[in-house]
């Protein structure tokens, strides 16, 4: 890159890797004219833990835990993708017990992961308190995680044809208690910032993802239905029954300026939430009895062929293409990351915006480097 | 919403020769393309009101390279979808390992952008006409493709050790003397 061709005003800066807004490693390179941003590039792989070589490697079970480790953030989501996958290229069809728990665990680490992105979402714009309320109430599902598994963050909890622990006595009541208090600090977090002006000033004309650039580039999940489009997977292609659930999905629709802002985004998320906490009390309700690991196979050796698997994570579409060629490993298996094609998108979105907007756009698309890497 | 039968049958009608070959038996029926087809077909597949693919769910490169089988070449993978119709797609390109070349799809879907990056960056696919063709994961100056079935990973890597090193239990077994000191070079 040339930068004597510049004109003398525009300056290279490095967003560099670290930095507390760009949501892990991320590298932006602005070419900025004073305050505007004229281009973005951004350069990833900063993450890159090599989950597709590692998965040649390792036998299907073992790629579990290396699933868990892309989006660290909503692991159940991640690995009940892998798990769905090769079971229907098994076609091994688990119990009603084990499809209830996953939608119960699934959903319980979407409400987590919104909270954690709002939370930090909040700060990167410069309001501190909610980062607060919602990691408060992060840490109770995590608690909750920690008693049926043993884990906070990385679970290992979906294996092929069933879930690794079920669910201890009390669990039932504890979760009920928690999502019964959990309602009135969502609503209290949204009367504190989704109305704020100032919040609102920053977040609701600014990095607006049109209908055609969300179609071209791939944007699925909450940074879809930001821009008005209603598409979730778990409506479109149902899996783990979620067709019997009663449930709405939440879509953006400009309330506070153009459709596809940071703020429709943001408020998808919040709205999501809800939507969550009220699938998990359907399944809660509905527990079946039955055995977590009737259906699990002594060792799992897929038919020879391929198979394209996708699931609705809190991030958007995360699909696993998985090839096999009838042994005890994988011969390929590749991950089409949400985080990715939505980051993709920035340097379309984030032209013509100051250097305050691009922190503002980029907690709104809610990446996760571990995901955007692998 | 149409199988892949049908789209064959199209695609058979208004491209006569590129579509080389086709796989409707298998569970995940795929149509292998030529590769100088592949932005022609593409376009009629995104543009066309009947086929409407306007998402291009994911690319994939692959390395067939099995010692039991024949095989050695390498793959690209497109998955289409479309969120109007309902409908999707497989395609394959077939490549050389030698010389593996394909006209590039960024202009059709804009995602292709960076996906085709990562599969020139674990493959060394080359993408004729890619805007920006480098490396996405991978650091700049890396050398060789990693996901490549035949990948010898480097010594080192501007200095730093690249290669996995022994494991003190091989050591052990090739009669080293291991002490007691873990913070042993080598």
């Amino acid at each position: 890159m040339q930068v004597e061709a510049y004109a003398g005003e525009e300056m290279v800066l490095n967003m560099g890797p670290q930095h507390p807004s760009t949501h892990g490693v991320l590298r932006l390179e602005l070419e900025t004219d004073g305050e505007i941003v004229k281009k973005v590039t951004p350069h990833i792989g900063y993450l890159h833990r090599c989950f597709e070589k590692h998965a040649e490697n390792i036998d299907y079970p073992g790629v579990i835990p290396f699933c868990d480790r892309m989006d660290y953030i909503a692991s159940m989501n991640n690995s009940l993708g892998y798990a769905l996958t090769i079971e229907k290229l098994m076609q091994i069809e688990v119990n009603e017990r084990v499809q209830t728990l996953r939608v119960l665990m699934a959903e319980l680490n979407r409400i987590a992961s919104h909270l954690l992105s709002i939370g930090t979402y909040a700060m990167d714009i410069g309001s501190f308190t909610p980062f607060l309320h919602c990691f408060r109430e992060r840490e109770k599902i995590l608690d909750l995680f920690e008693w049926v598994c043993g884990a906070r963050l990385l679970y290992n909890y979906n294996w092929v044809g069933g879930v690794s622990h079920d669910i201890p006595s009390g669990f039932v009541e504890k979760t009920s208690e928690f999502l019964n208090q959990l309602e009135p600090v969502i609503a209290e977090m949204d009367k504190l910032l989704s109305y704020n002006k100032i919040f609102l000033a920053r977040t609701a004309a600014v990095g607006i993802i049109n209908k055609d650039l969300a179609e071209s580039f791939n944007v699925t999940g909450p940074n879809l239905r930001g821009s008005g489009i209603q598409w979730d997977l778990r409506k479109e292609e149902p899996y783990c029954a979620y067709e019997t659930y009663d449930f709405e999905v939440p879509i953006g629709s400009g309330q506070f300026g153009p459709v596809g802002s940071c703020w429709d985004r943001y408020y998808v998320r919040v709205r999501e939430m809800e939507q969550s906490i009220k699938l998990i009390r359907q399944a809660l309700d509905r527990l079946p009895e039955g055995d977590v690991h009737e259906m699990v196979p002594r060792r799992v050796k897929p038919p020879k062929g391929e198979i394209y698997g996708r699931t609705e994570t809190p991030r958007g579409e995360l699909g696993y293409y998985v090839i096999s060629n009838g042994g005890l490993i994988p011969f390929r298996v590749k991950v089409k990351s949400p985080c990715f094609t939505v980051l993709s998108v920035l340097p379309a979105i984030a032209r013509g915006a100051m250097v305050a907007d691009i922190i503002a756009i980029i907690g709104s698309i809610d990446i996760v480097m571990g995901e955007v890497d692998r | 919403m149409k199988d892949t039968s049908e789209i064959l049958q199209i695609l058979q009608e208004k491209f006569p020769k590129y579509i080389v070959k086709s796989n409707l038996e298998s569970a995940a029926p795929f149509l292998v393309v030529s590769a100088k087809a592949l932005p022609a077909v593409c376009g009629f597949l995104k543009n066309d009101k009947d086929m409407n693919f306007e998402s291009l769910m994911c690319l994939s490169g692959v390395d067939y390279k099995d010692p039991k089988t024949e095989d050695d070449r390498l793959e690209v993978v497109y998955h289409l979808f479309s969120m109007s119709k309902k409908h999707k797609l497989i395609l394959k390109v077939e490549l050389s390992r030698d010389d593996p070349k394909v006209p590039t799809v960024e202009n059709i879907w804009g995602i292709a952008n960076w996906h085709e990056r990562e599969a020139y960056d674990m493959y060394g696919i080359q993408f004729e006409g890619h805007s920006d063709l480098r490396r996405i994961l991978c650091p700049d100056d890396w050398v060789d493709y990693p996901l490549r079935k035949d990948y010898v990973e480097p010594e080192t890597y501007r200095g730093m050790p690249a290669a996995a090193s022994k494991q003190f239990a091989e050591l052990a077994e090739e009669g080293e003397d291991l002490g007691t000191n873990p913070y042993r070079a080598g």
